[in-house]
């Protein structure tokens, strides 16, 4: 047997009997309609705020880490930086933009309820002005969610990673509502 | 061909030798199963996977996964052919298990997320970097024989 099996990892899911957890399926009743598409259960919102708010002390370093890596394992993406000086991982423009990023990660956080409504300036932004292509959200997600399990590997559960996996392509989704 | 330079092949070799086949191969099938539920779909024969914690529990996929590593530990051993090394494993994986290649690279994710859990701080932008570019060679060379 291995350590997970009597994992202290899962606190998280303690209280939450998965067996009988009807919030894990993929639709959900939200107000009035129905949401079939693999949107958050209610569960899964929880633990995603829950997370980033363990996570608050370090989303600077955060931030700043997932874009360096972003520009250093997918150079593509520095097409979009071609207006810094230093697009290089760990350059000071790199460094600042993802920590801006980052803020605008924690800020979809509390709008989680209604990430199309409450990120709709930020997707006009996205899809007129920065048209950034969007399987490039998709890229940053993969390098956040690496730096998380960098510095939050006990936190960073299986359970969490899919929550916060999913979370991050919902958010992406709404950013790219007003793309067409 | 793929080119090598010394430190990439460093940082590749480095990572293996420090490597716990069991526990990496382990946790990052599961993470793939948990993340990516309908990759389930590979594993019918493989007992309970109902939940988290059955699949974490499971020891038919504890085993795979083990399996997995040592497969990939194929790759670190031909890095200059690993196209040709791989090319029966890919025949296999389309016509007799019927895998969709893209479930290659959600595994390759989950395993990059595992490993930089492991290394912590020694997971570095160049180890990363590194790291990537060998799965991502891995993968094409398993997609490559699919028609």
């Amino acid at each position: 047997m291995n350590d997970d099996c009597n994992d202290g990892d899962d606190d998280a899911d303690d209280d939450d009997d998965d067996d009988d957890d009807d919030d894990d399926d993929n639709c959900s009743l939200e107000g009035n309609y129905l949401n079939v598409n693999m949107s958050l259960s209610s569960k899964q919102k929880a633990t995603v705020k829950d997370f980033f708010s363990k996570m608050s002390t370090r989303s600077d370093d955060i931030g700043a880490e997932a874009l360096s890596r972003l520009v250093a394992v997918y150079p593509q993406t520095k097409s979009y930086f071609s207006h810094w000086k230093d697009a290089s991982p760990g350059s000071a423009p790199v460094r600042k933009h993802g920590i801006t990023i980052m803020g605008g990660v924690y800020d979809a956080v509390g709008k989680i309820d209604d990430l199309k409504g409450g990120l709709l300036s930020l997707s006009e932004l996205h899809a007129f002005m920065l048209r950034v292509d969007p399987v490039n959200f998709k890229l940053l997600a993969h390098c956040m969610l690496v730096c998380m399990s960098m510095i939050f590997p006990e936190e960073f559960t299986p359970q969490v990673h899919v929550a916060v996996d999913k979370f991050l392509a919902q958010l992406a989704l709404a950013l790219a509502e007003k793309y067409r | 061909m793929v080119e090598w330079t010394d430190s990439e092949r460093a940082i590749i070799t480095s990572i293996f030798s420090n490597l716990d086949y069991e526990e990496i191969g382990r946790k990052s099938l599961c993470r793939c199963l948990i993340v990516y539920p309908w990759t389930q779909r590979y594993f019918g024969g493989f007992g309970n996977l109902y939940n988290a914690e059955t699949i974490l529990c499971n020891p038919l996929i504890a085993a795979h996964g083990t399996k997995i590593l040592h497969g990939l530990d194929r790759a670190l051993k031909n890095m200059d052919d690993i196209k040709n090394t791989y090319a029966e494993l890919s025949l296999l994986h389309s016509d007799k298990l019927h895998v969709d290649p893209d479930n290659f690279r959600l595994l390759a994710d989950c395993l990059t997320v595992v490993i930089a859990a492991k290394m912590g701080p020694a997971f570095t932008v160049e180890t990363q970097v590194a790291w990537q570019k060998f799965l991502s060679v891995v993968v094409s060379a398993l997609g490559r024989q699919y028609h």
